[in-house]
């Protein structure tokens, strides 16, 4: 039996990077913990990185850790990541103001991996043009406190990630 | 990990957009560099969309400083031997 995190291929298993902004916005806390349990069902290992109440978001919701798993400072994992000592294949950043574009746009700089910016809430599309000739995957979601555009666009971007080598 | 509460520093702008600050610092500032996104200074990695603009203005280095709840900050810090390495690492603007 393989399990989720020893994928399928037999190779290294592929990682993720969920980037979570500000909590403000609760279609994020339910979108990181869907995103989570598909990965996993692709075998591809994830870490979370947040603010403090970000990340606590995810483990009240989350409490016998059945899909928060690996979880780490947000700043730690810039650190991380812009002094070569961790890198990720696919890095996911949840966007819904200014400060979310800001950290997309330093993932797609200082990540080998797909950067894949998720931008929703009031002013997505807004938010979105702050993206423009950087160099990641971008979805514009519509709302912020419904969860299930989200959870579609999620589905869809999950697919495409378990399809790429 | 990087905590700018361990520099005595001034805020100059508070709760702006990233472009806001860059702003700022090309309008008021008498030298400043083009700097990578996560490019450190301090103990800070420095986070934003390019081009992201670090000023120094005598022996201040100003720079933004991005929070995700909170927006970004224009920090002015007195800037020591960080001043050298940002003018070895930076690439002039003015």
């Amino acid at each position: 039996m393989i399990s989720a995190h020893e994928g399928g291929g037999g190779g290294t298993p592929r990682t993720a990077l969920v980037m979570l902004g500000c909590p403000q916005l609760c279609a994020q806390t339910s979108g990181a913990l869907f995103l989570l349990n598909e990965l996993a069902a692709c075998g591809i290992d994830a870490m979370v990185a947040g603010t403090p109440s970000a990340c606590a978001h995810l483990a009240v919701a989350d409490p016998a850790g059945h899909y928060l798993g690996a979880h780490m400072d947000i700043d730690e994992c810039i650190a991380e990541l812009a002094e070569g000592e961790q890198d990720y294949d696919f890095c996911f950043v949840f966007i819904h103001n200014d400060a979310g574009v800001a950290y997309a746009a330093t993932l797609a700089s200082i990540s080998g991996g797909a950067t894949i910016a998720l931008i929703f809430g009031e002013h997505a599309e807004e938010l979105a043009s702050g993206l423009e000739g950087i160099r990641c995957e971008k979805h514009i979601i519509r709302g912020g406190h419904n969860p299930l555009p989200m959870k579609r666009t999620l589905r869809e971007v999950v697919a495409w990630v378990a399809l790429k080598n | 990990m990087g905590c700018v509460e361990k520099l005595n520093y001034e805020v100059l702008i508070r709760h702006c957009s990233f472009r806001e600050a860059a702003e700022y610092i090309r309008k008021n500032t008498p030298e400043y560099y083009e700097v990578p996104p996560g490019f450190r200074i301090f103990d800070v990695h420095i986070i934003g969309v390019p081009p992201i603009l670090v000023g120094v203005e005598g022996e201040h280095i100003i720079f933004p400083y991005t929070k995700p709840c909170h927006g970004t900050f224009l920090l002015r810090v007195v800037g020591g031997e960080e001043i050298e390495s940002l003018r070895k690492r930076g690439k002039r603007v003015r």
